[in-house]
């Protein structure tokens, strides 16, 4: 299992270290890095050779990292990286890769939810909350339950002194219990609840306008402010539910919406919920935490709607000069509006100066991002732009020819590219005196870019 | 308030100034002190010396200064340990503490805090605690449990908590059962025979059931636990992969790659023809392609076991192929991951798409990356003969690029090409012949002259081409000289009239103005079978070639096998198995696929374990068999004993056939004798003659490599199966290749015994793999049990005495070696120069007794009574050995 965890800063200082096992302390190595300055420091714990190696090795490594798992001297190191804090686990044992890696994200979404961004500055201010959490949620290198919702009610940097019996016996029922993620006896004098489908539309074409790949990563963010220990149960347009009712024969609604039911290649849930009911019934059933979660993530590969083509002309005259011609097409429903669209059409390194004209939004050549970026704030359906750009090259006896990066789009339209569409999400609380109708229900769509490239 | 300023202060008297603090009697001024003396713990400095200070601080009701203690605890006691046992009291009372909270924490710390004497209090508190009311107690008694195991196993069995652990499996508590399935899964991994987690139908039902109710770590535990079951038949087998099915759409990746495991290794016990057995393969597919839309390094860690499960199981993913596509963003590791993806899926339905992919990568910025794609445009070309002729266009496309390394790698798959489809595609050597002048890189020049070589007869100025290179011969890499002289005489016999002159320089230059031996030997063969006899030479150098394989990077299927029951783990990630990257007897049993079996009773329900002890403990017999067949011979002899008869030689005799020099030698075999280990017959032409040696307190192995073939020999290497003391090549096999033919060369193999244990029969057996260009060769060999002594084992008089008490009677063996004419001090001396160290000697009834002792590298140590009477060459030997006593030790060895 996990033998330590450390976080470092960018250069390479240790800010956190907690060791569980004494295996990682003895890491032999390599003499080309004993000139490293620790050596000019006083002599430390054993230990330290673990965080070192990391540090030399990997932290100010020249090369840039080649795998998130490095071996040295038979020690294995696991990290990641949030914006320049490392985050890494050191284990001697063949423990399971990708629970190391889960834990450290779940890790990073604990600090979040309690101290904000994980910055440098964050984790020197919360270090003591840091190992309280450690020692928490991390015993003898297994990982722990690790539910905010459950952590924030026992480690709270405030002494739990004043807690009675019951509160006592109720955290720690609830931190090994079945329902871990959720406390009792939570009030809300308005029930409501927001279900929000967010989706990242992916896409790679070819010059001539050719789908090489397609595909949908959804992901359904429940926000609950509801009250006892609730009942849900979430419906939706899955092709396999709706096929089974419509085989049935039961209402007509089900023929009418099986046109517009959709194929969901796979789909993974929140612990919440009950994924022996989904594999047999295909019904989507669970008591759900307090407060935002991700109750589940889904993806699809058939019948996506691309919410925008992008039709590229490159054209070289000669060796210095680059003709650039690039028509964006909307193509949903008139009536709604994509937002926030950006395009960015990647320049040769040797550019030395851009003109551009387009007839919507503003364009600019980045000189220091090698691309000329086109911002429109807003776009119908079933529109059309273009802009066309004059690159001017410096001659350059650089044999290699410019590797032409594909052109990337961003964009946010209110819909859900996939087609999902929310059919019913049921509240039963049978012990409290509110029913289904009285809680309030919103649901929004969001389709954004993920990463949607058109090669040119 | 912020708690970064503990961060900033590196004054001199700060250790006072903290003291004081500590001993503050305002509560928060204590803990502010404590909380500085933990930041700079954290950055590294020493703040040992406060350790009375602070666990004066211990007794507080404040949790979160409790806490902060127990952190400081567990880094220092160890270097203390006589003042932490001032903490006991306090743990022991809070363990009875009324708060759950503090029940756990007490139990938790205290399992961290590695000092034996600690463990002796920990236990009553731990017993309590694993019957403790409150679950959150028990599930951290039971990791607590598997903690005490690793400080001391013996007090964790002793004290019965193995049983008390294994009821928690049954425990109500979700929670709790994860904890103690992980707990027993270590445990038992260090006593791979106690069959502790036992598992049988029942305790799997109750693992199926705690499954759909903890903690996603929880899950990942029991699944990881339940990969290790054999179920009794096909039934089981299904029930179970219905039940962990599910599993497959949990949003935590560990969880579906366990599944995932699972159903892998029970899918292999299913009749292939059942309905189910489809099915099961139909739901694989999605979550592993799922699993790539997590982050990148969890994307890495699915991107290396699809790789195996692609290799097992091509089926599953064999539609799957856009999913592999590269991403511009993606992080390196993870584009040459799925790279290699994309050439394992790649067939004749999905050859163009991949061709037209391959051919951007080709474009890329990566160096590694571009190389990586260039090589796979040939491996598809090999692969799906189909599309062989689309590849050779794309490579002749990216040829025209220029870019200097696209060119190099592009010329060097295409000889790969030419080779497996010849006389197809020769049409293109012109424009391979255009970019000669651009290569720089030794692979690519050998493969550009061996593709000139080759088509010598096509190429109309293939002596110029040629005759270009040869102007720098001597700078060129031997890679490259050795090609150029082959393709030379091919030309020359492929175009005799032009060309002798050329052949004639190249000779000359190969035989005559190098020092490589190789080139030299190889330039020889040639010059004589020209001059010798034309005709052969033609049959040899121009000789049809053996076609290439088109896998030639696939796992070896028992590798693989075992890669598969690893799914997730890190050896799954470094395509190791476990005994390659793990040390000391932890992961080093070899894990199994359970095989689908018609009577499938043989199985008998038992855990998948295998039978690798530990550690090995000589037997009985076996130590003292061995013992005595003691090789005493490397040192020199100072014993003028006459020569006597030789001395019959049996199995149980003291010194055994070793000590033949001792005994009938006349100091004239000084060289332990080297034995044909590996005849020229099994080696393809290898042979090998070795013996083994112990100089100046290194194991050498001392081996004669012959090369009895035809060719050269070159990359060799050597590889140890695991053996009873662990040995090990301390350093890579040295030998200066090329070894030419009729070469005989000497190399000695410095060991170490840091290798994994696996008791062997004989003992003293050991496996080795010797391997060179043209194969693999196995052979096994026995090494003198008297090189494992080491030059330290000299004992204390006293400790003598006391050890020879302690060991008890069972330990004891008794035998004689007859037929020995050395008087006791001549044994003595010959047997020092052993590491056989006698301690005393004292004269009894006319007899001699020597007392002696001897420490095997593992730690053993054997201690000898040798009787020797006066004038008869019968020698009595008693001898004890402690592996009783000292079996803990070899398993820390090398401290």
């Amino acid at each position: 299992m996990i033998g330590g965890l450390f976080i470092y800063n960018h250069k390479g200082e240790v800010l956190i270290s907690r060791v569980y096992r004494d295996d990682i302390g003895y890491v032999q190595w390599e003499g080309s890095i004993r000139s490293s300055s620790s050596y000019l420091s006083p002599p430390s714990p054993p230990r330290r050779n673990a965080v070192d190696a990391f540090r030399v090795n990997v932290i100010h490594a020249r090369q840039q990292v080649r795998s998130p798992v490095t071996n040295i001297a038979r020690t294995s190191f696991f990290h990641v990286k949030r914006s320049n804090i490392w985050l890494a686990a050191v284990t001697k044992q063949n423990v399971n890769a990708a629970m190391v890696f889960e834990f450290l994200y779940k890790m990073c979404d604990v600090m979040s939810a309690y101290f904000g961004k994980i910055s440098e500055e964050n984790i020197k201010n919360n270090f003591v909350l840091i190992y309280e959490l450690l020692d928490e949620i991390l015993d003898f290198g297994y990982p722990q339950n690790s539910e905010t919702g459950a952590l924030k009610t026992f480690i709270t940097q405030q002494g739990i002194k004043g807690q009675t019996k019951e509160e006592q016996s109720q955290i720690t029922s609830q931190v090994t219990g079945q329902i871990g993620w959720r406390r009792e006896g939570i009030k809300y004098r308005r029930n409501e609840l927001f279900l929000d489908v967010l989706e990242s539309v992916n896409l790679l074409m070819s010059p001539q306008g050719q789908v090489l790949s397609a595909h949908v990563s959804g992901r359904v963010v429940m926000k609950s402010y509801l009250s006892g220990m609730p009942e849900c149960k979430f419906g939706m347009n899955d092709k396999i539910v709706i096929d089974k009712a419509g085989k049935g024969g039961t209402t007509d609604e089900a023929v009418k919406s099986g046109k517009q039911s959709i194929a969901i290649d796979d789909c993974t849930f929140h612990q919440c919920v009950r994924l022996s009911k989904f594999d047999s019934e295909r019904s989507i059933s669970f008591i759900p935490p307090d407060g935002e979660y991700e109750l589940m993530r889904y993806r699809t590969t058939k019948d996506i709607i691309l919410p925008f083509r992008v039709i590229p002309l490159v054209r070289e005259v000669g060796r210095t000069k680059l003709e650039v011609k690039v028509v964006i097409k909307s193509n949903f429903k008139p009536s709604l509006l994509a937002q926030k669209i950006e395009v960015r059409i990647p320049t040769p390194l040797n550019t030395s100066g851009v003109q551009v004209i387009c007839m919507k939004g503003k364009a600019k050549y980045k000189a220091s991002e090698n691309a000329i970026v086109w911002k429109i704030k807003r776009m119908a359906g079933m529109k059309e732009s273009q802009i066309s750009a004059e690159i001017e090259l410096l001659p350059t006896n650089d044999k290699k020819k410019w590797a032409r990066p594909p052109i990337s789009m961003n964009f946010e339209v209110p819909f859900a590219p996939s087609g999902l569409k929310v059919r019913y999400l049921k509240v039963f609380e049978s012990k409290l005196n509110y029913s289904d109708h009285d809680v309030i229900k919103w649901v929004r769509y969001i389709g954004r870019s993920g990463i949607y490239e058109t090669r040119c | 308030m912020t708690d970064s300023k503990y961060f900033t202060t590196t004054k001199k008297g700060e250790i006072f100034e903290l003291k004081a603090e500590l001993n503050s009697d305002k509560k928060e001024k204590k803990k502010e002190a404590v909380k500085k003396v933990i930041a700079s713990m954290t950055v590294g400095k020493d703040v040992s010396a406060l350790f009375p200070d602070v666990v004066n601080c211990m007794q507080t009701d404040n949790l979160e200064l409790k806490k902060l203690v127990y952190l400081y605890l567990m880094n220092y006691a160890k270097s203390q340990p006589d003042m932490a046992i001032m903490a006991v009291n306090t743990f022991v009372k809070d363990c009875e503490d009324p708060n759950p909270l503090i029940r756990a924490l007490a139990v938790r710390t205290m399992g961290c805090i590695r000092v034996d004497k600690i463990t002796e209090y920990l236990c009553e508190p731990l017993r309590k605690c694993l019957k403790d009311e409150d679950p959150y107690v028990r599930k951290t008694a039971a990791v607590c449990v598997a903690k005490l195991h690793d400080i001391n196993a013996q007090l964790v069995e002793d004290q019965g908590f193995l049983d008390t652990l294994k009821d928690l499996i049954s425990d109500s508590n979700p929670m709790v059962v994860a904890n103690a399935v992980a707990a027993l899964s270590e445990i038992a991994e260090s006593h791979p025979n106690s069959n502790l987690l036992d598992l049988n139908p029942q305790s799997i039902n109750k693992l199926l059931t705690a499954l759909n109710e903890c903690t996603e770590w929880g899950q990942i535990f029991i699944l990881d636990c339940l990969a290790n079951y054999t179920p009794r038949d096909d039934r089981e087998s299904q029930s179970i992969c219905e039940r962990v099915t599910p599993r497959l759409s949990h949003a935590n990746s560990a969880v579906v790659l366990s599944a995932v495991k699972v159903l892998m290794k029970f899918m292999e016990m299913l009749p292939k023809d059942l309905d189910y057995y489809g099915t099961l393969l139909k739901k694989l597919a999605p979550p592993l392609v799922t699993l790539l839309s997590a982050e990148p390094e969890l994307q890495y860690v699915a991107l290396r076991n699809i790789n195996l499960i692609v290799q097992k199981r091509p089926e599953i993913l064999k539609h799957e192929m856009k999913v592999f596509f590269v991403k511009y963003n993606d992080p390196i590791y993870v584009k040459l991951e799925k790279l290699d993806i994309m050439i394992r899926l790649a067939s004749q339905a999905n050859i163009a798409q991949v061709l037209a992919e391959l051919k951007e990568y080709a474009t890329e910025v990566d160096v590694d990356f571009v190389r990586k794609a260039v090589r796979a445009i040939g491996r598809c070309a090999i692969k799906v003969e189909q599309s062989a002729e689309r590849c050779v266009s794309t490579l002749l496309d990216l040829i025209q690029t220029k870019v200097n390394y696209v060119v190099q790698e592009a010329i060097v798959v295409i000889k790969d090409i030419f080779r497996k489809y010849p006389n197809k595609y020769e049409s293109v050597i012109a424009t391979l012949c255009e970019n000669l002048d651009s290569l720089d890189e030794p692979e690519a020049r050998a493969a550009m002259i061996w593709i000139v070589g080759e088509y010598a007869e096509r190429i109309d100025n293939a002596d110029e081409l040629l005759e270009s290179f040869l102007e720098g011969f001597h700078d060129e890499s031997t890679q490259v000289q050795l090609q150029l002289l082959t393709a030379i005489v091919k030309l020359f016999l492929k175009k005799p009239t032009e060309t002798q002159e050329l052949v004639q320089q190249v000779l000359s230059l190969a035989t005559q103005d190098s020092d490589n031996p190789d080139l030299r030997d190889r330039g020889y063969i040639y010059w004589r079978l020209l001059s010798t006899d034309p005709v052969a030479a033609k049959e040899v150098v121009l000789a049809e070639k053996p076609l290439i394989s088109e896998e030639t990077d696939l796992i070896e299927p028992t590798l693989l096998e075992e890669l598969i029951c690893h799914i997730g783990t890190l050896a799954s990630v470094y395509h190791k198995p476990p005994s390659a990257f793990v040390e000391g007897s932890r992961g080093v049993q070899h894990k199994r696929i359970p095989i689908q079996s018609s009577e499938s009773q043989d199985t008998g329900g038992a855990p998948g374990a295998t039978e690798a002890p530990a550690a090995v403990i000589p037997s009985q017999g076996d130590l003292l068999g061995d013992l005595l067949n003691l090789d005493l011979t490397p040192p020199t002899s100072t014993a003028g004993a006459p020569p006597g008869p030789p001395m019959p030689m049996g199995g149980m005799d003291l010194l055994g056939g070793g000590l033949d020099s001792l005994v009938g030698g006349g100091g004239s075999l000084l060289t332990p004798l080297s034995l044909l280990w590996l005849p020229a017959m099994k080696g393809k032409g290898l042979e090998i003659m070795g013996t083994f040696a112990r100089r100046a307190g290194v194991i050498q192995m001392e081996m004669t490599l012959t090369n009895k073939a035809m060719s050269v020999m070159t990359d060799f290497a050597i590889q140890f199966n695991r053996n009873s003391f662990g040995l090990a090549p301390a350093g890579p096999l040295q030998v200066p290749t090329p070894l030419s033919p009729n070469q005989t060369i000497d190399v000695s193999l410095p060991l170490n015994n840091g290798g994994p244990v696996m008791k062997m029969e004989p003992l003293n057996n050991l496996q080795v793999a010797v391997k060179n260009n043209i194969d693999v060769f196995y052979f096994s060999c026995q090494y003198p049990i008297s090189m494992l002594f080491v030059e330290d084992g000299k004992m204390d008089r006293q400790v003598f005495l006391a050890t020879w008490k302690d060991i008890p009677n069972e330990n004891e063996a008794q035998f004689q070696i007859n037929d020995c004419h050395l008087n006791s001090d001549a044994a003595s001396n010959k047997l020092q120069g052993s590491n056989v160290f006698t301690i005393a000697k004292r004269t009894v009834e006319g007899q001699d007794m020597l007392y002696q002792s001897m420490k095997l590298t593992n730690g053993i140590c054997v201690l000898t009574e040798l009787r020797v009477q006066t004038g008869s060459p019968t020698y009595t030997v008693s001898d004890r050995h402690t592996h009783a006593l000292w079996v803990m030790i070899p398993a820390r060895a090398g401290v």
